[in-house]
C-alpha cells in the first residue's frame, strides 16, 4: 500500500519540479522539445535511482565514523563521479542508449534534484506515506520522483511546442511566459493535494 | 607560474592535495562549531522544556526517559509531580519534525514548541502561532477532546491551507499525549497518533459514526466543555 | 584599473543579473522567496559561498590541470557550502531550519559554478571576489525583491511588517504556482525596462 501512495504522492501530488522546485533548471532549459525532454527524463532517472542507492550506503559509512558533516561534499563527488561513470560504460556497452541519453548526461550533476533527493533519502526527510524510511522505500521513491521530472518535464515539452507559435507581447517572450505557463501547470498540480495525505 | 598540464599524475596530485585540503578544513571547522550545535540544541531544548510545562515555582526536570524515541521529561515541584514534557516526532508534509508538548499532572496541554521542521513556509511552517493563538489547544485535555483536525471530525480547524501539516502536528500531539498517559496511568487520547492517511481514513470513517446533526462536533465531545477558543466550523481549504 | 574594478562588482547587480538576466539558480530563487527575509538569507548565503570559491578558485587556478577541474571546483565549492551550513546550525538554527535542503544545494546552483567557470579561472582573486560580491548580491536582490513581492500579496507583510491585514493575503502566492507566476512577472518587467 505505502509503495503505490508513494507511487501517486512523488509523481503528483509533491511533483519534484512543481511543488519541491527542485530540478527547475533543465525543467526550464532542456523543455523545448517532446524528443529532448523524454531523452532527459530517462537519463535522470537512471542517474537518480543509481545515485541514492549509492548515497544511501554512503551515508550509512559517513554516520559509522561520526563524519556526517562530509555528506554535501562527499554526495556531489560521487554523484560527479558517477554521471562520468555511466557516461563511460554506456559508451561502451550500449552505443544506442549512449546516443539517446549521452548528452543530458553531463548536465545532470549540476541538477539539484539529484543532490536533493540523495539528501532527502539519506536523512529520511522525505514522504513515506507511513513506511519506514529504509533503502528499499527511499530507492522506490527515488524512481517515483524521477517520474514525476520525466511527467513534468515531457507536459512542458508539449505546451511550449504549441506556445512558440503564439504570439506573445515582447516582453514576455521566452522565458517569463515559460514561467507563467510552469505556473499555470503547478496549479493544475495543486488540484492533486489531499489525494494522499 | 605557468598553468599546470594535465599528466596523471598532476591531476592525482592536485585532486587529491584539494581533497585532503578541504577534508581537514571541515574537519577543523566542524569540532569548532561541534559544540556550539550541541549547546544551541541543547539549550533551545532546554528552553523548549521551560516554556512548555506549567509556569510554576521551583520546578525540578528529572533525566528524560526514553520510549519508542519518545522523551519525556518529568517535571516535579518539591515532591509532587507537576507535569511533564514530551518530546516527539511525527512525519508531516515536508518530512519528519519534533514537536515539545507540556502536560500538567491531569494532563492538559500547557505549552508546546514546534522544535524543527520542514514544512512549506508561510503554510505547514505556522504549526507554532496557528495552535498557540489562532486555534489553540493550550488549555485542552487530549482525553477528554478529540484532537484531530475538523475536516476528520475532530474538534481543531487546521491551519488554512495546510491540512497535512496540521494533521500531522495533531497526531503528534496525541501521540506526545498518550506516552505521557502511559507513564502515568492517564485515559489514552481521543484523536489518533498517526498522521498516515490510512488510520486517517479510518478515524474519519469511525468518527463519521459519531456525527451530530452538528456535522462537525464529535457528539461525545458537545457533553465535554470543550475549550471556547475553538471553533468546529466546516473550512474550505485548498489543502496543504 | 579602477573603473575596470567598479564595472566587474556592478556588472552582477544589474547588467548581467544572474536571476532576473542570464537566468541562473532558479531553484532557490523559486524555492525560498516565499517571504522576504528567506529570499535574503539565501542570498546572502550564497554570495558568502561565491566570494570564497571565487577567490580560492582564482588563486589555485595554475594548481588545477585543466581536465580536473571541474571536480576540483565542486570540491572548493562544496567544503564552503558545509561551513555556512555548520555555521548556520551553531549560530542562526532557525533560519538554518526554514532555509533547510536549499543551503546544501547551493552547490549545485549553477551561478556558483558558472562564476567560477567563467570568471575565477580566468582572472585575478582580486577582481575574482568582487566579481563574487556583484553576483552574490545581484542574486540577493533579485531573491529580496521577489520575496518581497510574493510576502506582500500572498500575506500583506513584507519583513513580517503588516501592510494589508491578513485577510487580503493570496495565498496563491506563497504557495508553488506564486513562485512561477511572480516570477515571470518581475522578468517581463526587467526586459521591458532594459529597452
Amino acid at each position: 500500500m505505502a509503495f503505490f501512495l508513494i507511487f501517486v504522492s512523488a509523481i503528483f501530488v509533491n511533483n519534484v519540479v512543481l511543488s519541491q522546485f527542485l530540478g527547475i533548471c533543465p525543467f526550464l532549459g532542456v523543455s523545448k522539445k517532446i524528443d529532448t525532454a523524454l531523452g532527459m527524463g530517462a537519463a535522470v532517472t537512471f542517474v537518480l535511482v543509481v545515485a541514492t542507492i549509492i548515497t544511501y550506503l554512503m551515508q550509512m559509512l559517513l554516520v559509522r565514523f561520526g563524519l556526517e558533516f562530509l555528506q554535501t561534499i562527499v554526495f556531489i563527488l560521487v554523484i560527479a563521479a558517477l554521471v562520468q561513470m555511466i557516461e563511460i560504460i554506456l559508451k561502451k556497452v550500449s552505443p544506442s542508449l549512449y546516443q539517446a541519453l549521452g548528452v543530458f548526461l553531463p548536465l545532470i550533476t549540476t541538477n539539484c534534484c539529484v543532490l536533493g533527493v540523495a539528501i532527502q533519502v539519506a536523512g529520511a526527510n522525505y514522504k513515506t506515506c507511513g513506511a519506514e524510511p529504509s533503502l528499499l522505500i527511499g530507492t522506490w521513491y527515488a524512481f517515483c520522483t524521477a517520474l514525476g521530472f520525466a511527467l513534468a518535464l515531457v507536459l512542458f515539452a508539449g505546451i511550449r511546442e504549441q506556445l512558440e507559435l503564439t504570439d506573445t507581447p515582447k516582453a514576455m517572450k521566452g522565458t517569463p511566459v515559460a514561467l507563467l505557463t510552469a505556473g499555470l501547470l503547478a496549479m493544475a498540480f495543486m488540484g492533486f493535494s489531499g489525494v494522499v495525505g | 607560474m605557468a598553468k599546470l598540464k594535465s599528466s596523471l599524475t598532476n591531476m592525482l596530485l592536485s585532486l587529491t592535495l584539494i581533497t585532503l585540503v578541504a577534508a581537514g578544513l571541515l574537519a577543523g571547522i566542524y569540532s569548532l562549531t561541534k559544540d556550539t550545535i550541541a549547546a544551541t540544541n541543547a539549550a533551545k531544548q532546554q528552553a523548549a522544556i521551560i516554556a512548555v510545562l506549567p509556569q510554576v515555582e521551583g520546578l525540578n526536570i528529572a533525566e528524560p526517559l526514553e520510549v519508542d524515541g519518545i522523551t519525556i521529561f518529568k517535571a516535579h515541584q518539591g515532591d509532587t509531580f507537576a507535569g511533564a514534557a514530551v518530546k516527539v516526532a511525527e512525519n508531516g508534509f515536508g518530512g519528519t519534525f519534533h514537536v515539545m508538548v507540556g502536560f500538567d499532572n491531569a494532563g492538559t496541554i500547557t505549552g508546546f514548541e514546534v522544535l524543527d521542521h520542514q514544512e512549506t513556509p508561510g503554510l505547514g511552517s505556522k504549526m507554532q502561532e496557528w495552535f498557540q493563538n489562532v486555534r489553540t489547544i493550550i488549555g485542552l485535555n487530549p482525553a477528554q477532546s478529540n484532537l484531530t483536525v475538523s475536516k476528520d471530525g475532530g474538534d481543531v480547524d487546521a491551519i488554512t491551507a495546510a491540512t497535512i501539516s496540521s494533521r500531522a502536528f495533531l497526531a503528534a500531539v496525541n501521540k506526545a499525549y498518550n506516552a505521557y498517559a502511559e507513564a502515568n496511568n492517564a485515559p489514552q487520547a481521543q484523536g489518533v497518533s498517526s498522521a498516515t492517511p490510512i488510520e486517517a481514513a479510518e478515524t474519519l470513517a469511525a468518527d463519521s459514526l459519531a456525527i451530530t446533526a452538528d456535522d462537525t462536533t464529535c457528539a461525545a465531545d458537545t457533553a465535554v466543555a470543550t475549550d471556547a477558543n475553538i471553533v468546529a466550523e466546516p473550512n474550505v481549504e485548498p489543502a496543504n | 584599473m579602477a573603473n575596470k574594478a567598479f564595472k566587474t562588482l556592478t556588472n552582477g547587480l544589474l547588467r548581467e543579473n544572474p536571476t532576473m538576466v542570464l537566468v541562473l539558480g532558479m531553484c532557490p530563487t523559486l524555492a525560498t522567496t516565499s517571504s522576504a527575509i528567506n529570499g535574503m538569507s539565501m542570498g546572502l548565503a550564497t554570495t558568502f559561498v561565491l566570494l570564497c570559491s571565487n577567490v580560492v578558485i582564482s588563486l589555485l587556478k595554475n594548481l588545477i590541470p585543466d581536465k580536473v577541474r571541474i571536480p576540483a571546483f565542486i570540491v572548493v565549492i562544496a567544503s564552503f557550502v558545509t561551513i555556512v551550513q555548520l555555521c548556520m546550525q551553531a549560530y542562526l538554527p532557525d533560519l538554518y531550519a526554514s532555509l533547510g535542503l536549499f543551503i546544501p544545494l547551493i552547490v549545485v546552483n549553477c551561478i556558483v559554478l558558472g562564476r567560477a567557470e567563467a570568471f575565477a579561472a580566468k582572472n585575478n582573486a582580486g577582481l575574482s571576489a568582487l566579481d563574487g560580491i556583484g553576483m552574490g548580491l545581484g542574486f540577493t536582490l533579485s531573491l529580496t525583491i521577489l520575496g518581497a513581492i510574493r510576502e506582500l500579496l500572498g500575506t500583506g507583510k513584507v519583513f513580517d511588517f503588516t501592510i494589508f491585514p491578513d485577510s487580503y493575503g493570496m495565498l496563491l502566492f506563497v504557495l508553488a504556482p506564486g513562485a512561477f507566476i511572480a516570477l515571470a512577472y518581475v522578468m517581463a518587467l526587467v526586459n521591458k525596462l532594459k529597452k
